[in-house]
């Protein structure tokens, strides 16, 4: 027999305490990976940002268009690589829940600024060439079962009137964090349909897109780009893509913030489940912990003992939440409303924090009693009543 | 040759700001080989006595050598290392581990020493084997009788071979039969395997077995 098959004993002296100790930190684990999940798929945009790329808008609203003469002028300063351009685009595919960005977009530019949405060269051709093109992501195909050459046909809202796009490309993105649920039309169409339809609207984009050369003139650039439409009918904001992607997040941001913070308190209540039952155990072991000294055993024995037990309930409830998560978070993702978060994945940080989490705890929770019985003197120890 | 020296030992405790005097100026030898017997009334300090002895509390002021060392001048791992190789308990309450067999509590320890896992099975089942529990080894306490629980908490005592055996009201917690056994096997530990022992009780028939019988009242020896 060994030390590690005493643990093994302690532990299951109390079967059903043990079981409901490691069920109550899976689910807490399960929850955390869950909350967390929810919180990074928030944040997907923001860590999809590029630093080398600029969003320059209309200094009141995002909604306010801006001239596409801007372009020109923005593509002349020191420092920018490239300029594209979009439209939000909007629109009902089918009905209003089928839910996925629809946007406008420079096709000469737009993946040239966008290398994480990696697209086939000679779809990317076609796309270019045929003005009522567009591009699907991946996603999108999964969820709709899209193939080139279908047709999606889009009731305007932004843009009225009845749309029909020939799907030309589908594009896979590069990265975990890339979105992979756009659909990409051209801009040049939609132009087009403007200067037939509404001519007062042509002429204009929703936003720019500006690849720098290094992201560390962001600020001076961005500056640049403003100073130049400074009292013009149009002023213009630019920020770095991640502060943009963050401002659309500061109306939810509290709800984001009260997410983090709840996935952390969460870790403090497997600390108090745990904490708890290995205080119980402690206290009903005191006299048996006095025994085993009174036979040589020293504290760090004891410490093995108490630490070995809380760290193997820790790592074992710990386990089965992370084993837990993965289907819950499929199940979760399944029943969001499609489009909701495009990127809902268990990433690994999460994994990471979850299992450090775990330990901590079982660390954490062993301090309390393993002071109490290397402290407790043996003769006070022999005394005491189980 | 005496195993036990204790010389000019005190003891107090202390509650709150009030010292409560529990040995008063102790001084006893114990020859190798001796069956020692101490009796009194309860509050007299017999326990308190023999908890020094078997190096488990501390005296205020005296020293107790035992083989050889002096036990007041160790500090609590050199202690707990002591007791280990010079040691073995009795307890009234057996103090088994319920969720170990009897062979798993004598072998206890012996997994502080360096012996093998075969050289520690060897061991254990000769200790239960003098004790007459062979056959039950593969039991957990509470399916054994509280004679039997006491042989299992006598083999783990005598299972590390030590110098001293210490027993605290061993036949306390027994019926009148059990407590005749046990008193017989402690008598024939120290006779057939030349173990010291040291043994409180408040039992005058437990008494009996023990070649010498001190008394203690009111913390002195009588």
């Amino acid at each position: 027999m060994h030390i590690i098959k005493l643990i093994s004993k302690n532990m299951l002296r109390h079967k059903l305490r043990t079981l409901l100790t490691i069920s109550g930190i899976a689910i807490a684990v399960v929850s955390f990976g869950l909350l967390r999940t929810v919180v990074t798929a928030w944040y997907a945009g923001v860590d999809a940002s590029s630093a080398n790329r600029l969003i320059t808008r209309h200094s009141v609203s995002f909604i306010f268009p801006l001239p596409l003469a801007y372009r020109d002028r923005i593509s002349k300063l020191d420092g920018v690589d490239k300029v594209t351009y979009a439209n939000w685009f909007g629109g009902v595919y089918v009905d209003k829940k089928q839910f996925f960005a629809r946007l406008a977009v420079d096709a000469e530019t737009f993946f040239d600024v966008y290398p994480e949405y990696v697209l086939p060269k000679g779809e990317l051709e076609t796309f270019k060439r045929e003005r009522n093109s567009c591009i699907v992501g991946e996603q999108l195909v999964q969820r709709y079962g899209f193939k080139i050459g279908d047709v999606i046909p889009i009731d305007g809202d932004i843009y009225p009137g009845k749309w029909e796009f020939v799907i030309r490309g589908i594009y896979k993105p590069r990265d975990k964090t890339s979105d992979p649920s756009n659909m990409l039309v051209q801009w040049q169409y939609l132009e087009e349909r403007l200067k037939e339809e509404m001519p007062a609207r042509a002429g204009y984009v929703g936003w720019y897109i500006v690849q720098i050369h290094d992201p560390n003139n962001s600020g001076i650039i961005s500056s640049q780009i403003d100073q130049q439409f400074k009292n013009s009918p149009a002023e213009t904001k630019s920020e770095t893509e991640k502060a943009f992607q963050q401002s659309f997040m500061a109306s939810v941001s509290s709800i984001i913030t009260a997410m983090d913070v709840m996935s952390f308190v969460i870790i403090g209540i497997i600390l108090l489940v745990l904490g708890n039952t290995m205080v119980m155990s402690a206290r009903e072991r005191i006299r048996e912990y006095a025994v085993l000294k009174t036979l040589g055993f020293s504290s760090f024995h004891l410490i093995g003992l108490i630490g070995g037990e809380s760290l193997t309930i820790a790592i074992a409830g710990g386990s089965i939440g992370i084993l837990l998560a993965y289907p819950m978070i499929d199940g979760f993702a399944a029943v969001l409303p499609k489009g909701w978060f495009p990127i809902f994945n268990l990433e690994p940080i999460t994994l990471v924090l979850a299992s450090i989490s775990a330990l901590l705890v079982g660390i954490l929770a062993a301090i309390f009693p393993i002071q109490r019985a290397t402290s407790t003197k043996i003769v006070d120890g022999l005394r005491q009543v189980g | 040759m005496s195993i036990v020296n204790v010389k000019n030992v005190f003891k107090s405790y202390w509650r709150d700001s009030m010292e409560i005097p529990v040995l008063r100026n102790i001084s006893i030898e114990v020859p190798e080989g001796e069956f020692l017997g101490l009796m009194g009334p309860s509050g007299s300090g017999k326990t308190t006595l023999l908890n020094l002895i078997a190096g488990i509390d501390q005296p205020t002021k005296g020293s107790i050598v035992v083989a050889g060392t002096d036990v007041a001048k160790l500090n609590e791992s050199q202690l707990a290392k002591w007791r280990a190789q010079n040691v073995g308990f009795v307890f009234q309450f057996y103090n088994l581990l319920p969720v170990l067999t009897a062979f798993e509590n004598v072998e206890l320890p012996l997994l502080l020493s360096k012996l093998s896992k075969k050289e520690r099975k060897e061991h254990v089942e000769f200790a239960l084997k003098v004790v007459g529990l062979e056959d039950r080894i593969k039991h957990y306490p509470k399916q054994l009788s509280g004679g039997q629980e006491q042989r299992v908490a006598i083999a783990r005592a005598i299972v590390t071979d030590p110098t001293l055996l210490i027993a605290d009201e061993p036949t306390g917690d027994l019926d009148k039969t059990s407590a005749e056994e046990i008193l017989k096997l402690l008598v024939q530990l120290n006779t057939d395997f030349k173990k010291t022992i040291v043994m409180v009780t408040h039992d005058p028939r437990a008494a009996e077995r023990a070649h010498t019988i001190k008394h203690l009242d009111k913390g002195e020896l009588t």
